[in-house]
């Protein structure tokens, strides 16, 4: 075997080396150099997509859906927008980009439950026991990265945690997580690519020889994200997580908090050709003193963020290939509680998507005059998801394989939601 | 006089020294030993009627999918588990030889008596018990939240207490479901068995403590059930709000530092409950909930399985989570709840998946040797040793993980087969297994000070692993689960800088500067992470490593155990 690395290599070089030595064979490194040609090409048809995720269940009749007047309104008054659709006055930036954004106000689902609400939403599918149904991220990044042969980082990135992971896909495709700074922990290792080589030779050595043995899955997967993760610590494409890096302006125009910097990283992440981003935003469970939370925190927070992320997408012309998912696990009560807040409610509310070619400035579906009901066609997780599918040029077709043998189609069989696209 | 931090560093490192000088010293032993053996008396039962009925159910099902169970797993391979399962760490090489190099037939049994009855092991059994409890009942971010009434070290504090002297399972359910008094060590008061709930009373009519009493004690999840009746659930909405009903007098209150306005921290009272009615009647205290369809129901204190209590609301008249604490207490549901946990620690997967979801709608894949155990369990006092005892001395906890042509597919949980246990299915160490191993392979244990000092830095540690969601219901999610954050940790992080150190009086430096030959070093370190020795390869390997490294044979020793702790066999328990 041979340990020594050859003089005057550069550290990319050397990892693509040890790719091709037969001491370690690990062929992720392998960097695809020779589809570079065809980069260029990908780029321009690539699709991508962000959900900004609102954990905790946001009330929608608060914000896209309002009732003034109704015994259930609350305070809020609805604005115009440059969408046919009014939203909260405490909207006034994304009122200016709602040409770009369509609100599904005909959300009808069924789990009020935060774990089981939170995974309905992100994968189209009810808890079941016996399987693990892969997220939105992982079955769309797993769709679309073939279009990016280039890519090095993970193709799943949430910010600020938070999403379902991967199910029956495997581990290759789980989300990676980082803070809203972008900051990869533990990235530098301080020896030189001498030193790496040999501890990695080492390293797969005994790897292989436990593989070997045909104890199970858990050892190979274990293998697998060894060469994802040297991937990532030697790849220049990290420089994209770096936020903090954008002018000053950028970071004032997204908001200099946690959510802001998450949706400003979004942008660096699908220009650098991650195809799915999910950036999390919670503190929406708002059981008591609902309105004084939504108007002095966390709407002027998502209306500074989501609009800086949509105009700025759109300004650098890339809002037609990536899909906006506004969504969160279920909304809230039209009846005010005893606190000033509302509880859990699941049964009519909305969701709010926007650019990949879907149209903007509606809504489709409505709620009755008080909000306890929808009164249109009611759509679900599986019709968004579709929809999302269709917009991103994902075959409603695609079937996957769940480890037990059972076939499943993407988005759960979900429907296009028409009104989306024509 | 206090001594000053450099001083207390300077007798933790000579102490530390001494340590590992002592521990390397026991390491001439006969090479024989080392051979894969495998003690024979994993097939005699070891005369424990509970042990033979496990086998003998276990291979039934065996028997019924015509598969052969896996070779048994080696001495080394199976004190490893042992340790794991059991102290929530690898067994240092001391620990590993004296258990290989004995040949008393009943070792194995005697292994699992010391562990579990040895006073020296008292400690450690009931710290990485309360750690696995602690993270059930409050969850890994309990404690950690904004304005938080859950006071983690509090519940640490009760439970390492109650494990440490074995109390009876049934007396902890009890305790934990009708604690009293202050969460905070220190506090007038003080019960620390309070802050299981303390947080979950409060908000929402306490749904979550409803929802979580049921789930962590009865195995019965009835979350789902909360606002309508569910398809796949025997419970109706009905039950779940009847069952609510016995929390409704309690109420979590926040304490002050007298005189100051500074929160001390909560306290969990029992109080008159009026009921919810629009004119209320405390001799009727009533609830109410709503149906999908808008309509409102009534709801009074009734158990899961239809006992009624006395509906008044006084406590003068009945204290409602008394009652429940002794229904709770009575339930077939809690022995057989309390089994299917055990079960799962010890062999990855438990009768039922998820293992707290045992309701009718969710058959377990061997009912007969559940409700055996949960008998068994019941009939001996609630001593969940004893459950311990009989599961880690059974046959199938003693299978090696390696497949077979028989059992590769068809008993393989991953592909979504049932577990049928003819092998030991591979899982990966806990954050907290492997921060403890990482300390007890660099015998970094021995000098660690208090357990609340120790404590303090694990949760620091362990904190860069969890997101909590931050709902109502304390989701959250660990980064610790075989990605790329974990990869990278373990690459590059502090603690494995730390293990790797070969700075003067560390771990590697006293192994370098030993008198022990090079090969005896190399073999030093697999056993130390791996509890075998190395192969002829790895061998060779790291013979090259002490080659290229030019006679620092410390750099070389740094190397190859950078490589072991990083390695698939280290993280994974097999």
């Amino acid at each position: 075997m041979k340990l020594q690395v050859p003089q005057g290599m550069t550290r990319r070089h050397f990892m693509s080396h040890m790719a091709g030595a037969s001491a370690l064979t690990l062929p992720a490194l392998s960097m695809g150099h020779t589809l570079q040609t065809h980069a260029q090409d990908l780029k321009k048809r690539r699709k991508s997509a962000i959900l900004l995720w609102m954990s905790g269940g946001p009330s929608t009749m608060d914000i896209w859906d309002l009732k003034p007047g109704a015994p259930t309104g609350g305070p809020f008054k609805p604005i115009s927008t440059s969408g046919d659709a009014q939203i909260s006055e405490h909207m006034p930036l994304m009122a200016k980009q709602m040409h770009n954004m369509a609100i599904i106000r005909s959300m009808s689902t069924r789990e009020a439950d935060h774990g089981r609400g939170r995974y309905y939403m992100h994968t189209g599918y009810v808890p079941n026991p016996n399987i693990e149904h892969p997220s939105y991220g992982a079955v769309l990044s797993h769709e679309l990265i073939d279009q990016r042969a280039e890519l090095e980082i993970p193709p799943f990135v949430t910010v600020g945690g938070g999403s379902i992971g991967p199910g029956f896909l495997g581990m290759a495709w789980a989300p990676f997580t980082v803070n809203s700074n972008g900051q990869v922990r533990n990235l530098e290792m301080g020896l030189d690519d001498d030193r790496l080589y040999q501890r990695m030779a080492a390293l797969d050595l005994i790897e292989k020889g436990f593989i070997s043995q045909k104890r199970g899955l858990a050892a190979e997967n274990h293998q697998k994200i060894l060469k994802k993760t040297l991937n990532l610590m030697t790849s220049e494409q990290m420089e994209a997580f770096k936020v903090n890096k954008e002018p000053p302006e950028a970071l004032e125009r997204y908001g200099n908090n946690n959510f802001g910097k998450g949706c400003l990283m979004a942008r660096r992440l699908v220009e650098q050709g991650v195809p799915f981003i999910e950036v999390d935003n919670g503190g929406w469970d708002n059981h008591g003193n609902i309105h004084a939370t939504l108007a002095d925190t966390k709407l002027p927070q998502i209306d500074q963020a989501m609009s800086a992320l949509v105009g700025d997408l759109e300004e650098r012309g890339l809002l037609e290939d990536t899909a906006i998912i506004w969504m969160g696990e279920f909304s809230r009560t039209p009846r005010i509680n005893g606190n000033a807040g509302r509880d859990h409610w699941a049964r009519s509310w909305s969701v709010v998507v926007g650019g990949g070619g879907m149209n903007g400035g509606i809504a489709v579906g409505a709620t009755n005059d008080d909000g306890t009901r929808v009164d249109t066609e009611p759509y679900t997780s599986q019709d968004v998801m579709a929809s999302i599918c269709k917009a991103l040029g994902i075959s409603l077709q695609t079937t996957f394989t769940s480890n037990s043998g059972r076939p499943m189609k993407i988005a759960n069989s979900g429907k296009v939601i028409k009104e989306l696209f024509s | 006089m206090s001594m000053t931090q450099q001083e207390v560093f300077r007798i933790h490192w000579f102490a530390r020294v001494l340590a590992i000088m002592a521990m390397i010293s026991c390491l001439s032993i006969p090479a024989g030993v080392w051979s894969q053996e495998t003690s024979p008396d994993v097939d005699t039962g070891v005369g424990i009627p509970e042990v033979l009925r496990i086998n003998e159910e276990i291979r039934k099902v065996w028997v019924d999918y015509e598969l052969s169970p896996s070779a048994r797993a080696t001495d080394g391979e199976w004190c490893r588990r042992v340790y794991l399962d059991l102290i929530g760490r690898v067994p240092s090489v001391q620990e590993l030889n004296e258990f290989l190099t004995s040949s008393d037939e009943g070792k194995r049994k005697k292994l699992v008596n010391t562990l579990l009855y040895d006073e020296e092991f008292t400690e450690l059994y009931a710290n990485n018990w309360t750690t696995l409890w602690t993270n059930v009942l409050i969850g890994r971010s309990g404690g950690s939240e904004q304005n938080s009434l859950t006071n983690r070290a509090g519940l640490q504090k009760y439970l390492r207490d109650s494990l440490a002297r074995n109390k009876p399972y049934d007396k902890m359910a009890y305790e934990l479901v009708t604690a009293t008094g202050s969460n905070t060590p220190g506090m007038e008061d003080f019960n620390g068995a309070v802050n299981f709930l303390s947080m979950k009373v409060n908000a929402e009519n306490a749904t979550q403590a409803t929802a979580e009493t049921s789930k962590v004690f009865l195995g019965l999840q009835v979350q789902c059930t909360q606002c309508h009746n569910h398809p796949f659930n025997e419970w109706k909405q009905q039950k779940f709000w009847e069952m609510n009903a016995f929390f409704r007098q309690t109420r979590s209150l926040r304490r002050f530092t007298p005189g100051t306005r500074d929160v001390s921290g909560a306290e969990l009272v029992n109080e008159n409950f009026a009921g919810e009615g629009l004119s209320p009647d405390p001799e009727e205290a009533d609830i109410y909930y709503e149906l999908r369809n808008g309509l409102t129901r009534v709801a009074y204190p009734v158990f899961v399985d239809g006992t009624e209590i006395p509906k008044s609301g006084y406590l003068q008249d009945v204290v409602r989570r008394t009652e429940l604490g002794d229904l709770i207490r009575e339930s077939e549901y809690l022995p057989k709840m309390a089994v299917n946990r055990l079960w799962a620690h010890f062999l990855g997967y438990g009768f039922t998946k998820p293992i707290d979801d045992m309701g009718p709608h969710n058959p377990p894949t061997h009912p007969e040797l559940l409700e055996y155990m949960a008998k068994q369990l019941e009939a001996k006092s609630f001593n969940l040793k004893d459950v311990i005892t009989w599961i880690v001395l059974s046959e199938p906890y003693a299978l090696s993980s390696r497949t077979n042509s028989t059992n590769v597919t068809v008993d393989d949980p991953l592909l979504g087969e049932t577990p049928k246990f003819s092998r030991f299915y591979l899982r990966q160490m806990r954050a907290e297994e492997l921060y403890e191993s990482l300390l007890v392979a660099t015998q970094a244990h021995k000098t660690r000070g208090s357990y609340e000092e120790q404590e303090k830095t694990k949760a620091q540690w362990l904190d860069q692993f969890v997101t909590a969601f931050g709902n109502d219901d304390g989701g959250e999610a660990t980064t610790f689960n075989g990605t790329i954050p974990q990869a990278l940790m373990m690459f590059n992080g502090d603690l494995v800088k730390k293990a790797t150190s070969t700075a003067e009086g560390s771990f590697l430096y006293t192994i370098a500067h030993s008198k022990l030959k090079n090969p005896q070093k190399i073999n030093y370190l697999f056993r130390a992470a791996l509890s075998r020795n190395p192969t002829k390869a790895e061998v060779t390997v790291a013979n090259k490593l002490l080659l290229v490294r030019k006679g620092d044979t410390a750099a070389a020793l740094q190397d190859i155990w950078w490589a072991v702790l990083n390695s698939n066999e280290f993280i994974i328990n097999h």
